[in-house]
Order: C-alpha cells, then structure tokens, then sequence
C-alpha cells in the first residue's frame, strides 16, 4: 500500500450528497483489469463522458484546474451502497489521494484506507465553506496533513479531523495488513484451538 | 459482574482474538464470494498465498450468469468478457479447493439466497461477504457484512478481520404488517425514515412484534437493504423458527453438534435491559405499500403519494438533490405515483427473488395479462424447482411473464441482461442508482406484488386496489 503523508493539491469540490459508489465506478467497469489504460476514465463515467466516448464539458472533472485534482471535497453519505473496490482503484487511476466528506459509506471508507487513499471527515458546515472558497479561486490548493491531522483550506484556516492511532500508523508508514496480522500468529492459534473446543458447531463445518 | 449484552456484543466478544487500540482482531466463521472476487484472487497470486482454512470459503456463479439458455453452458454467453468471469472463478477456485456453486450446480444460485438454503448461515456466526447485501444472513441471528476485494483477500488467507467496532442501532417494529403491505415496504420505509445514510457506523437489530410475526424469507429481506440504510450489518434474534429453518440443511451442524449448538444459540438474543447507542421505533400497521421515485433509496414514499418538488427541501443540497433525482427519473414535481407509466417489470433479486416472493407475484399476476415485458428471475436453482413444483412458472408463463434461470440479473446488470437508456422499470431489487440497471434506465423500486402489479397495469399501481377489486 502506498503510504500518505502530506498533500498539497487541486481539489475539485462536487456538492452532490449521496454520491455511490456506481457512479464511482459502473458496474460494467468492475471486470476491466487494473492495469488498464482505460482505467483513469473509470471515475464518474456515465457523468463525465456521453455514449461516444466524447467528454462532457459541463462535468466538473473535464474542467481546468480539477483534472489535475487529487483532493475531492465532497458532501454528505461519500461512498454508499456496493462494496466494490474497484470505485477506490478508479478514484486512484484518476489521481485522487484524499476525500473529504461529512460522512462516508462504511465499507467504502475501509476500501480507501486498504488503499492509502485518505477519508477525512469534517463537519458539513466546513465542507462547504470549503466548496465555496474552491469556486472562489481556480488556483486553490489544499494542505491535507495526516501527522497534524489537518486540513487548510485555500483561505489559510486549519481544520482538525479525527483519524485512530492504528489507522494513522498503518497509513503513514503504508503498512499492509496481512503482515501486521501475522505478529499475531500466536493469539490466533490460541483463538482457533480455545473456539474449536468451545464451539465446535461453528468452529467446522459439515460436509454435506 | 455479567452485565446486560446486545446481541451483537455477544457474537463480537466471541470472536476477538485479540485488540490493537480501536481495533479488534476477529475470527471469521464464513466467507462467501463471487466472479467479482477476481482481484482477491490476483492478489493472492501475487503474495503467492493461499486460503488457510478453504473448506470456510464459499464461491458463487451469481452476478454474470446468463439467465437464459442455461442447457448450453457457458455456451449461451455471447461475450468473452463475461463469460471469461466465470470461468476465471471457476479456475482460481479449482486451484485453492473452494467449494464453487457454479453455474451448472444444481445449488446454484446468488450467493444470500444460496448461503442460507444451504446451512451455510447459521446463528452465531461472523460470515462476510463479498458483498454489501450480505446482511441478508443476519436475519438468522448472526453478524454478516460485507467487505472490499482487499478485506476479503485477507479474510481468505488469515480467516481473520481487522475492524473498528460498530455502534448498536435497534430498530423496533410493532404492529402488524396490514394487507398488501410486504416486508420489503417495510425496509423501504425504513430507510425512508432514517435516510440512505441513517445507520452508517451501526449494526442494526430488528426487533419487535412485526419481527417475530414475519417468516425468515420476510425477515432476509428486510436485513438485506439494511446497507441502503447505510448499517453495516442487520440482525434479529435466532427464535424456534430460525432454528426449524436451519435444521437439516446440508452444511448445518447435525445430531449431537445441532444440540449443543442449540443450546448456544438461545444465549444469544439480547438481554432485557441492554442498552443500544441508538434506538429507533416504527409501528407497522401505519404503514402503505412503499414505491422509491428518485435515484436512492431514500427517495421513498408510499404509492398513495406525490412526488417531492425541489422547493419543499430544506438545504441547498437536498434541494439540488431532488432537482437533480427527478431531472435523470424525468418526472415532475407533485407527480401523482400511480400514474407513472413504466416500460419493464424486474421480479428477482437477493432482495425479493424467494419462493415467497414469487408465491406472492404469482398471486398478483394471475389477475390479469402483463402489459409490459416482466421478467421473473429465481434467486437459486433451488427456488426455480419450487416454483415449477407448485405451478408458478405456469402461472406467470400464461399472463405473458417470463419465467428464466436464477442470477443477479437486472439487479445489477452485468450479466448481459440491461435495460436500454430511459427504459423505466418496477423492480424488486435494491438499489435505484442511476444506471444500476443499464446506462440512463430508471428504476423504481418496489415489492413483488407491486411488481407483479405494475406489469399487468402497466403502471405503477397501488397492489391493494387490484386484490380488492377482484
Ligand atoms: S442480486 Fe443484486 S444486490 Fe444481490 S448479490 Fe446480486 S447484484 Fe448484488
């Protein structure tokens, strides 16, 4: 996983709430293969080209600056619906490292921070103030800080966000999983042998 | 001191192997994927891993099986690039000794629909899925959720899961479901209450009067749209008729195991005074039969209803959300429900494509002549026997349905069954994102016999006056 640290950036602000993961990724693109050329054009599809392949000029993203984002600045419920991770490795392909939201689909948050893509939730009244000052000024850049837990806004304002100790830890030093879990070996062969005698019901499984 | 637990403390307690700071280190009982689980598997040939515990992984043909022609194999699929997912799951399963319903199986069939028939699901357990409707399993008293291609891949080769834990949501349902209402209204009620994003963090137990009044089939449906709620996972307590269900089922535990399992399980229900981070009440008998008219499922009202105007929103956002839902639905505001005319009829589904739920649109659509096309798609093979051994294929066949092989189908459309730009259709799946059922189609979401309704009306249609009319 790649790590995340600190990001200067574009971030293109879409006031949409409710954003699913659909839109991040169609379902038709779920079987496309990761290192696809085509994968970058994944992201908002349907709302960012018309049927011939052409853009469309009124979608944000086929606007200046925000086709170089790699921030969003989002509204409420990022990310809902189908647990397809492919909507994280579109956001990737196209170049986004960080969503900020007021809240976000569950397994899609997890997706992001298997990813070293980083969910940062803020309040909604401060996405927007966000959204607002982005509008405001194309050159607008924003600072998202994961070891001071900050983000600046165009305007210079600090926003503290709240991330746990694991995830900031795992995220910075861009720590995969499976091998933090192996450290535990021993705990899980304690676990397995202590479950298989207490219920072993649920521990095995019938072979019909 | 032993102090009150939900339902849910108790199964996470019984599967912490051990705690880092806010996370838990789980156990995991069961996990099931399907074609889409592709990357898990790439990423296993690429740590050169494999399953530790095979026999607990579970694969299903579901999402990009064809739905006709099923005597021809994979034959009947005209394009490589689906025909080529299932057979990539049919070889990577091969490969790791995991137990594939693939499409020619006699099980086969969507993955929460085969799960359970097949004892899969069972109380107690933590099953995880790869995908979001796995909350379905939670109807049979035990925490299901869903999870990303990365969560699983570490599932399959640690049968372990890192997870921050949720809050306790209850949902408690009194009354009775009136007539003509299914459960499915319910959940869509449900969500339409506390909005698509109401439970995000939460596991939710459903509980309550109407709960224990419902059979399992009903109680699946409800737990299965609660992640269009935006719960993690959804629950309810393992009573005698979760316990009747399981029992017998090919991978349940059987004789002296199924006792002492039983005898688990009924320590399993919530104790009297648990408390739950957040509490939410409905009462049943209040309720209509429910019809989604926007691109979430939020955007529910019941069929009696009008559609919302723009200006009865109260932040910019939801105002531009209505705006923006009814624009790509191409219904004005203050649009009577009952009078949307629809092109297609969806009956399928991990939501409602149950024997019930077919005996149920059976019922409806032998009162008159679909007036659109009508699919019926069964959720399993196994659903599929059972309908033609009770006649309902001939039911649905003589009023100009059509009856076709189990899958997800129209539900997500990947298979190569779609809907053609602006095709509006009823179905009983559960999601109406925009495009989920083909680029620029339009969905509403409804239960089977309001599906059923809609096709031999050809438009959405208030079920309750047809059965009263008749
Ligand atoms: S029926 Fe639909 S929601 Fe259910 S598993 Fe299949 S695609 Fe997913």
């Amino acid at each position: 996983m790649e790590a995340f640290t600190k990001l200067t950036a574009v971030a293109v602000p879409i006031d949409e709430p409710n954003v699913d993961t659909n839109q991040l990724c169609p379902t038709r693109f779920n079987k496309m293969p990761i290192g696809d050329p085509d994968y970058p054009r994944i992201l908002f599809h349907d709302q960012r080209f018309n049927p011939d392949g052409s853009e469309k000029p009124d979608f944000i993203l086929n606007q200046e600056p925000y086709r170089n984002a790699e921030i969003i600045v989002a509204d409420r419920n990022w990310g809902g619906g189908s647990s397809r991770e492919t909507a994280v490795y579109a956001l990737m392909a196209f170049g986004v490292r960080c969503v900020i939201a007021s809240s976000f689909g569950d397994i899609h948050r997890n997706n992001c921070l298997k990813n070293g893509v980083l969910p940062v939730t803020l309040p909604n009244e401060t996405c927007i103030a966000l959204r607002r000052q982005l509008r405001g000024n194309l050159e607008a850049t924003i600072t998202v800080d994961l070891e001071s837990q900050t983000v600046t806004a165009p305007d210079g304002t600090q926003h503290k966000f709240d991330i746990t100790p694991v995830t900031k830890r795992c995220l910075i030093k861009g720590l995969d999983d499976v091998g933090r879990t192996e450290e535990f070996q021993g705990a899980i062969d304690d676990f397995r042998a202590r479950y298989r005698n207490d219920l072993p019901f649920q521990a095995s499984i019938a072979k019909p | 001191m032993t102090s009150a637990q939900t339902m849910f403390e108790k199964i996470w307690r019984q599967h912490v192997i051990t705690e880092e700071e806010d996370e838990a280190l789980l156990y995991v009982d069961r996990c099931l994927i399907h074609e889409g689980s592709r990357h898990t598997f790439d990423q296993m040939d690429e740590e050169n891993r494999s399953p530790v515990e095979p026999d607990k992984v579970f694969a299903f043909s579901d999402h990009y099986a064809q739905t006709t022609g099923r005597d021809n194999g994979l034959g009947a699929i005209a394009d490589p690039k689906i025909r080529g997912m299932i057979e990539l799951l049919t070889k990577n399963t091969k490969k790791h000794g995991i137990r594939h319903f693939d499409i020619d199986d006699p099980d086969q069939g969507i993955l929460h629909v085969v799960g359970p028939e097949q004892g899969i699901t069972i109380p107690g357990i933590l099953l995880i899925g790869a995908d979001s409707h796995t909350a379905t399993h939670g109807a049979l008293g035990n925490l299901s959720f869903g999870a990303g291609s990365s969560e699983v891949y570490h599932v399959v080769v640690t049968q372990t899961l890192w997870q921050r834990k949720p809050k306790a949501m209850r949902i408690a349902i009194d009354g009775t479901l009136p007539f003509g209402v299914a459960s499915k209204d319910l959940i869509l009620a449900i969500i339409a209450k506390i909005g698509h994003g109401g439970a995000a963090g939460h596991v939710i137990e459903y509980a309550g009067s109407a709960v224990d009044a419902m059979t399992i089939e009903q109680r699946m449906t409800v737990c299965n749209m609660s992640i269009e709620a935006g719960g993690r996972a959804g629950m309810m307590a393992p009573d005698d008729k979760v316990l009747d269900y399981v029992h017998g089922r090919p991978y349940a535990p059987a004789g002296a195991d199924w006792d002492q399992a039983v005898a688990y399980w009924r320590t399993l229900p919530t104790d009297d005074d648990a408390a739950f981070d957040t509490e939410v009440s409905l009462n049943a008998s209040d309720l209509a039969p429910m019809v989604t008219w926007g691109t979430n499922p939020e955007h529910t009202l019941p069929i009696t209803g009008r559609t919302p105007a723009p200006e009865d929103a109260g932040t910019e956002a939801d105002k531009s959300e209505i705006a923006a839902a009814l624009d790509y639905m191409d219904i004005k505001p203050g649009t009577p429900l009952d009078t949307i005319a629809i092109d297609r009829v969806f009956i399928g589904s991990c939501t409602n494509g149950r024997i019930e739920d077919l005996r149920a649109a059976a019922e409806v659509a032998r009162l008159g002549q679909a007036k659109v096309p009508a699919w019926i798609v069964p959720g399993s093979a196994a659903v599929k026997r059972q309908a033609e051994a009770e006649g309902l294929d001939r039911i649905f066949s003589g009023a100009g349905f059509e009856w076709r092989d189990p899958g997800c189908s129209l539900c997500t459309a990947i298979n190569g069954d779609i809907l053609q730009p602006g095709v509006r259709c009823a179905s009983t799946s559960n999601r109406n994102f925009k495009g989920r059922q083909g680029l620029g189609s339009r969905t509403h979401l409804v239960s089977p016999a309001m599906a059923a309704a809609a096709a031999i009306t050809g438009k959405l249609t208030d079920v309750r006056s047809l059965a009263k009319g008749n």
